[in-house]
C-alpha cells in the first residue's frame, strides 16, 4: 500500500528537519538508558575494591584496537554526509559501505575476544564485575547490530540517490554509539 | 529536506476507499490510533476493575468463593493485587491519558493533518498490544501470574524458588519493557510533532495547555524510563541468565533495583498526572468561560515540577535502610514539590473565580479532579516526611493516599476528557442526565471506600496481607473492609451506565455541532467527528487559545483560527 504523506511531516516550525530532530531524541532517550546501566556500574565499582583485580583480566590492547575500529568507521560516515550534501549519492553509500565494514569488524573483534575470555573461564555468571561487562558490552553490540543493518537499508536507498537526508541521520546515530564505547572502554578497560 | 514525495497528500487529492484492515487495524490515521490505544486501554481497565472486585471481595469475606470467580489462593491473591496495579498503571493511565488523548489532540489542537511519523505511532501501538498481549497470557502460565507486587522488587522478583512463578515474573517484565518501548516511541513522535508541525501562526504560548502537559509528560517519561529499562533488563537476566545484580550474596545489591524503579517511578507519577492537569485547564476554561489563569506561570510550574521530580525518588524507601542523611534530603525536596502543585491547585480555582460556571458533566469531572486530587496531595505530605513515613509506611493510609492521586488523574481525568471531546470523536453529544448520574455514582462511592481505608491504615493495617481475620489486633475492622467492598461493588456497577450512555450516544446520541461547547482551540473548527486529513484546508491560528470573554467582543469566546 502507497502511503500518503501527511503535510505535517513537511513543516519544520522549530527550523530544524523533522528526522534531525526526532533521532536527537532518540539519542536522548538512549543516553539514559545507558545512563542508567553505568551509573549503576559505577556506584557498585566504587563499592567493590575487590572488581579491580577481575577487572585486570580484560584485555585492554583488544579494547584498544577495536576503539580504532569504531572511530575509523565514524570518519566515512562523515565523509559519506559530506557527499550526500554535495548531491553524489553513489559515492556515500560507498563510504557507508566502509562504515557497515567497520561495525562487523568491529563484531568480529568482540566475538574473538568473548571467546577467548569465555574459555578462560570469565561467563556472565562468574562475578557481577562479568555481568556487568557482558551487559554493558553486550547492550552497546546490539547497537552495533541494529546500526549495521540500518546503515546497509540507508546506503542501498543512497545509492539510487534516494533519502539522502537520511545519510546524516544514520551517521548521527552511528556517532552516539561511538560516543558510548568511548565511555565504556575506560570503564571495564582501562580502569584497573 | 528533500521530499521526492508531493507535499500535498490530504485535501488535493479525492478519498480512496480503503479496506476494512487498512482503515482501523493498520491505520496511521492518529485519531484512529488513539480510539486503538483507548479501546485497549478501557478494556485493560475492566480486567483491572475485576481483578480489584475479586481482591476486594476475599479480603471482605475470606476464604468464601467470589461470584465471578471463586475460591482465591494466596498465590491467586497476590497476582490479583500485583496485576491490579500494574494494569492501572502501565495498561491504563499510560495508553488513556497519554496515547489516547495525545494522538487525537496534538494533531487536531496544532492544526495539522496528523503526526510527524504516521507509521512509528502505528509501530508503537502494535508494540503495545503486544505488550498488553503478553501480559494477560501470563496470567495463565503454570505457576500463575506475577504476584510480587507491582514495584517488582528483588529478591522475590528475581528469584523463581521465592515467587514460586517462573513463567510468570519473566512474562511480567517483558511485557513492561515492551510497554516503556511502545511509549518511548510515542512520546518522540509527540514531542516531535509538537516542536515541528504546529499551524501557521501558532507561537509556544498559543500551544492549549494540555498539548504542553502531554509534551513534558513525554519528556519526562524518556528521561526517567531509561535507567528502569536497563534496570529490567538485568532483572531479567538475573531470572534467567544466573546474574547477580540483585543478589547481595553474590555481589549484587537489592536496593539498586529500587533506585532504579523509583528513579522511574516517581516521574511516572507526573507523566500520568500533567496530561489530566491539562484536560482539567481546558475543561474549566471553557465552562468558567474564562481565560487561564497566568498561562506562562502554569507553563513555568510545570517545568519546575518535572525537574524536581527527578530529586524526590527515595521517599519510597525511607524504610530500606538508607542512609538518614540522605532521608533528610529526600523529605526536603519531597516537600518542595507540593508547592508547585499546590500553586496550579490555586491557580485553577483562580480561574474559576468570578466566572459563569455551567456544570456540565465534563465540568463536573473537572472540578471533582481538583477536590479530591487535594486531599491526595494533602495526604501525601504525612508520607513525604520521613519521621511519619516510617510509622505509616505500607500501610493502607499510603494505599489510601495512591489511590486519592491515581483515582482522580487516571478515572475522574479520563471521564472529564471523555465526555468533554467525545463531541469530537464521535460526532455525537453523550446523554448529559445518564452523565450526571455516572458521576455521582462513581465519586460518591469512591470517597467512601478510600477514606474508610484512611482509617484502617492509621489503624495500622498492612497492605498486601491474604486475610486480615488472622492478625487479631486488627480483625476488629472487618466492618470497615465490608463497607469498603460494597462501596467498591457499587461503583463498580455505576460503570454500567457509562457503558451504556457511551455506546448508546455513539450510535444514536443527539448530532453534535462542530463546536458544541463553543470552545477556542483549534479541534473544534473541524468537522465532528474529523475526516481523514481533519480539515479540507489546514487552519492558521491568530491568537492563543483562551480568549473568553473578551471585553468588547460580542460573543465570549474567540476561536484561535478566526482572524481579526
Amino acid at each position: 500500500m502507497a502511503f500518503a504523506r501527511p503535510i505535517s511531516t513537511t513543516r519544520s516550525t522549530a527550523g530544524m528537519p523533522t528526522g534531525r530532530l526526532a533521532v536527537w531524541w532518540v539519542i536522548a532517550s538512549e543516553v539514559v538508558i545507558f545512563g542508567g546501566l553505568l551509573a549503576s556500574y559505577i556506584m557498585h565499582r566504587l563499592a567493590h575494591d575487590a572488581w579491580t583485580a577481575q577487572a585486570a583480566h580484560t584485555n585492554m590492547w583488544i579494547g584498544a584496537f577495536n576503539t580504532l575500529v569504531l572511530l575509523t568507521s565514524s570518519l566515512s560516515a562523515v565523509l559519506a554526509h559530506k557527499a550526500a550534501e554535495e548531491g553524489d549519492g553513489a559515492r556515500a553509500a560507498k563510504l557507508l559501505c566502509a562504515t557497515i565494514g567497520g561495525g562487523l569488524l568491529f563484531l568480529c573483534v568482540k566475538a574473538f575476544e568473548w571467546t577467548i575470555e569465555i574459555t578462560a573461564g570469565f561467563t556472565l555468571q562468574s562475578s557481577t564485575f562479568w555481568s556487568f561487562y557482558y551487559t554493558a558490552s553486550g547492550l552497546h553490540a546490539a547497537h552495533i547490530i541494529a546500526g549495521v543493518i540500518i546503515l546497509a537499508f540507508v546506503a542501498s536507498t543512497a545509492r539510487k540517490n534516494l533519502e539522502l537526508h537520511r545519510v546524516e541521520l544514520i551517521g548521527l546515530y552511528w556517532h552516539f554509539v561511538d560516543v558510548i564505547w568511548i565511555f565504556l572502554f575506560p570503564l571495564l578497560y582501562i580502569a584497573k | 529536506m528533500a521530499d521526492t514525495v508531493p507535499a500535498f497528500a490530504h485535501g488535493a487529492h479525492p478519498h480512496h476507499e480503503v479496506s476494512f484492515w487498512s482503515k482501523y487495524v493498520f491505520s496511521t490515521d492518529h485519531k484512529m490510533i488513539a480510539m486503538q490505544y483507548m479501546f485497549t486501554g478501557l478494556f485493560m481497565g475492566l480486567i483491572g476493575g475485576y481483578f480489584a472486585y475479586v481482591f476486594r471481595m476475599q479480603l471482605a469475606f475470606p476464604g468464601v468463593a467470589v461470584p465471578g470467580f471463586g475460591l482465591v489462593s494466596p498465590a491467586e491473591y497476590n497476582a490479583l493485587v500485583t496485576n491490579h496495579g500494574t494494569i492501572m498503571i502501565f495498561w491504563v493511565a499510560m495508553p488513556v491519558l497519554l496515547a489516547a488523548f495525545g494522538n487525537f489532540l496534538i494533531p487536531l489542537m496544532l492544526g495539522c493533518d496528523d503526526m510527524v511519523f504516521p507509521r512509528i505511532n502505528r509501530l508503537s501501538y502494535q508494540l503495545f498490544l503486544l505488550s498488553a498481549i503478553i501480559l494477560v497470557i501470563s496470567f495463565f502460565v503454570p505457576g500463575g501470574g506475577f504476584g510480587g507486587a507491582w514495584t517488582a522488587y528483588p529478591p522475590l522478583s528475581a528469584k523463581a524458588e521465592y515467587s514460586l512463578t517462573p513463567l510468570g515474573s519473566t512474562l511480567w517484565l517483558v511485557a513492561v519493557t515492551f510497554e516503556f518501548i511502545a511509549f518511548l516511541l510515542g512520546g518522540i513522535n509527540f514531542v516531535t510533532t509538537v516542536m515541528n508541525s504546529r499551524a501557521p501562526g501558532m507561537k509556544m504560548y498559543d500551544i492549549p495547555m494540555v498539548v504542553w502537559m502531554i509534551v513534558v509528560a513525554s519528556i519526562l517519561f524518556m528521561a526517567s524510563v531509561g535507567p528502569l529499562i536497563a534496570g529490567a533488563i538485568m532483572l531479567l537476566m538475573d531470572q534467567n541468565l544466573g546474574t547477580a545484580f540483585y543478589d547481595p550474596d553474590r555481589g549484587g545489591d537489592p536496593i539498586l533495583w529500587q533506585h532504579l524503579f523509583w528513579f522511574f517511578g516517581h516521574p511516572e507519577v507526573y507523566v500520568v498526572l500533567l496530561p489530566t492537569l491539562g484536560i482539567v485547564a481546558e475543561i474549566i476554561t471553557v465552562f468558567a468561560r474564562k481565560k487561564l489563569f497566568a498561562y506562562k506561570t502554569v507553563l513555568y510550574t510545570v517545568f519546575g515540577t518535572a525537574v524536581l521530580s527527578f530529586t524526590v525518588w527515595a521517599h519510597h524507601q525511607f524504610v530500606a535502610g538508607i542512609d538518614p542523611r540522605m532521608a533528610h534530603i529526600f523529605t526536603i525536596t519531597t516537600l518542595l514539590i507540593s508547592i508547585p502543585i499546590a500553586e496550579l491547585m490555586f491557580v485553577y480555582i483562580a480561574t474559576l473565580y468570578g466566572g459563569s460556571i455551567t456544570l456540565t458533566t465534563p465540568m463536573l469531572w473537572a472540578l471533582s479532579f481538583i477536590a479530591t486530587f487535594l486531599i491526595g496531595g494533602v495526604t501525601g505530605i504525612f508520607l513525604g516526611a520521613s519521621g511519619t513515613d516510617i510509622y505509616l509506611h505500607d500501610t493502607y493510609f499510603v494505599l489510601a493516599h495512591f489511590h486519592y492521586t491515581f483515582f482522580p488523574i487516571t478515572i475522574i481525568g479520563f471521564f472529564a476528557g471523555i465526555t468533554y471531546w467525545f463531541p469530537k470523536m464521535f460526532g455525537r453529544m453523550l446523554d448529559e442526565r445518564l452523565g450526571k448520574i455516572h458521576f455521582w455514582g462513581t465519586i460518591i462511592p469512591f470517597n467512601i471506600i478510600f477514606l474508610t481505608l484512611f482509617v484502617v491504615g492509621l489503624g495500622g493495617q498492612h497492605r498486601r496481607i491474604y486475610d486480615y481475620t488472622q492478625f487479631p489486633d486488627l480483625a476488629r475492622f472487618q466492618d470497615l473492609r465490608v463497607l469498603a467492598t460494597v462501596w467498591l461493588v457499587l461503583m463498580l456497577g455505576f460503570q454500567v451506565v457509562f457503558i451504556y450512555n457511551f455506546f448508546r450516544s455513539m450510535a444514536r446520541g443527539e448530532k453534535a455541532s462542530n463546536n458544541p461547547w463553543k470552545a477556542n482551540t483549534l479541534e473544534w473548527s473541524a468537522a465532528s467527528p474529523p475526516p481523514h486529513g481533519n480539515w479540507s484546508e489546514l487552519p492558521t491560528a491568530y491568537r492563543g487559545p483562551y480568549e473568553y470573554s473578551v471585553p468588547g467582543r460580542e460573543e465570549d469566546y474567540w476561536p484561535q483560527n478566526v482572524p481579526g
